[in-house]
């Protein structure tokens, strides 16, 4: 979206620039428990993006004044480390990071019961280690593994992907360089199991027609790192089933 | 663990159907299961029962959420005029008040809440009275509560304290008959254990975080017993 012409072509012959189909998503890894500290935690690495996401709670409130009567607050912080990115990052929030700590809060807030703990606090931070693209997504994704790590009854668990347009054409799951020098970036967040959409925007041009199929094409990969979520769950209680 | 898991319980995620139609959530359950319309999903990763179209489901993960009739293990934190509050490893802080110990009418002029509960005291409790508005009330009339005043705590997740108890008390009644202590195991993750010598409370402490680390593998029973066994062996007390 920068104006400028990609480096490389990030269309060709039907493939992307590293090789993908307009309908793949970039590999997938997910862990869950990886911090001792924290009451749920979880690693995803999608491509190059990186993040770490970490969850306290339900727990007492910092300061008495800042609860509801009726329902658990919920406090996101989204953060990119300074060796994140390709240059050093200033480690201080940025107007980015505090827009998207608000939204990825938002988006939980529609999956996690939160009046089931009235007069507590639900922390969330996530940290993002390496970025390529997709990081709101991303953190969603392992916010709501951790949530589900830390026990914290939810509507059901959230997933979320990019759909971009390149060279006129939509595509899944975008990396950094075709959010650089595509025409349009649209992050989605849902929970498959009650077909319910948390988080939707977009930056830059889409066509009213393309809007349906954008959407589409969304879904179904959120379907697929739903499926992934599920199966590093069941794995870690494999024990039991 | 085989023997201990009944084959009609399921591993649940969050967001998974679990029931649809005419079925009831146990009371119990609640705060795990949710329903829309007339189907019934889960909210947390867990274990899912069905009886008589009532569906019950005990969570793998989670705080302690305090529930009236437990017995917990709290620490007192601090004292205002009229109770104490007690840390109960819950997002709410528990209430202990000064009748409730003394038994009698309480006079601030003349008791000094210090000689009774001082701060960094543990206490066994029971949950007296909690709902969403207010902070739970703890009660130390009865027998086994009050202050504790010898042994060990040792701190586990909430979450794992049915391993330690087992089916039916099974793996308690392991490590009491294995190392003659004598255990309390608080519903929000806190142990107290009273051993006749130093040995054994370390042993028992080895035992318990054994389960709470390999909660989730099969004859755990088994594998505390030959842990308690050989630590006794190695520390010479058999």
């Amino acid at each position: 979206m920068s104006g400028k012409e990609s480096p490389v072509p990030l269309l060709k012959d039907g493939k992307r620039h590293d090789g993908r189909g307009p309908m793949d998503l970039r590999p997938i890894e997910m862990k869950i428990g990886i911090l001792h500290n924290a009451d749920g935690s979880a690693w995803l690495k999608i491509g190059k993006t990186e993040v770490v996401a970490a969850v306290y709670g339900p727990r007492e409130p910092p300061m008495k004044g800042m609860v509801l009567p009726d329902r658990a607050v919920i406090r996101c912080r989204y953060h990119m480390a300074p060796f994140s990115t390709e240059e050093r990052k200033n480690p201080a929030p940025s107007r980015r990071e505090i827009e998207l700590s608000k939204v990825i809060r938002e988006a939980l807030e529609a999956t996690i019961l939160t009046h089931l703990f009235p007069r507590t606090v639900i922390d969330v931070f996530v940290e993002v280690i390496q970025a390529d693209g997709g990081t709101r997504t991303a953190a969603i994704t392992a916010a709501s593994l951790a949530l589900a790590d830390a026990g914290i009854p939810m509507r059901g668990l959230v997933a979320g992907v990019a759909v971009g347009k390149v060279q006129g054409k939509l595509v899944l799951d975008i990396d950094e360089l075709e959010d650089m020098y595509g025409e349009a970036d649209m992050p989605v967040a849902g929970i498959p199991t009650l077909n319910k959409i948390v988080l939707l925007q977009l930056n830059g041009v889409i066509e009213p027609h393309e809007f349906p199929q954008a959407l589409k094409m969304a879904w179904e990969g959120i379907k697929k790192i739903h499926a992934l979520q599920k199966k590093v769950l069941a794995t870690k209680y494999g024990g039991e089933q | 663990m085989k023997q201990q898991t009944e084959p009609q319980r399921k591993l649940v995620l969050p967001g998974d159907v679990v029931a649809k139609g005419n079925y009831t959530i146990n009371p119990k359950s609640v705060m795990y299961l949710y329903k829309i319309d007339d189907t019934i999903y889960a909210a947390v990763v867990g274990l899912v029962e069905i009886n008589d179209n009532v569906v019950t489901l005990i969570p793998l993960e989670g705080t302690y959420i305090p529930r009236p009739g437990d017995i917990v293990i709290g620490l007192v934190e601090n004292f205002v005029i009229t109770h104490w509050q007690v840390d109960i490893n819950a997002p709410y802080i528990g209430i202990l008040h000064v009748s409730n110990l003394l038994g009698r009418p309480y006079n601030p002029a003349k008791d000094n809440l210090k000689e009774y509960l001082d701060i960094g005291d543990y206490i066994v409790a029971r949950i007296d009275s909690f709902d969403r508005t207010k902070d739970p009330i703890l009660d130390v009339q009865g027998k086994g509560l009050g202050r504790i005043t010898e042994g060990k705590i040792v701190e586990i997740k909430p979450s794992r304290v049915p391993r330690v108890i087992g089916k039916k008390k099974s793996m308690l009644n392991v490590i009491k008959g294995d190392t003659g202590c004598d255990i309390v195991v608080g519903a929000n993750g806190r142990i107290w254990i009273k051993c006749p010598n130093k040995d054994l409370e370390d042993i028992v402490t080895l035992a318990i975080k054994l389960i709470e680390r390999e909660a989730f593998t099969s004859g755990l029973t088994e594998k505390v017993r030959v842990l308690i066994a050989t630590e006794k062996h190695e520390r010479g007390l058999i």
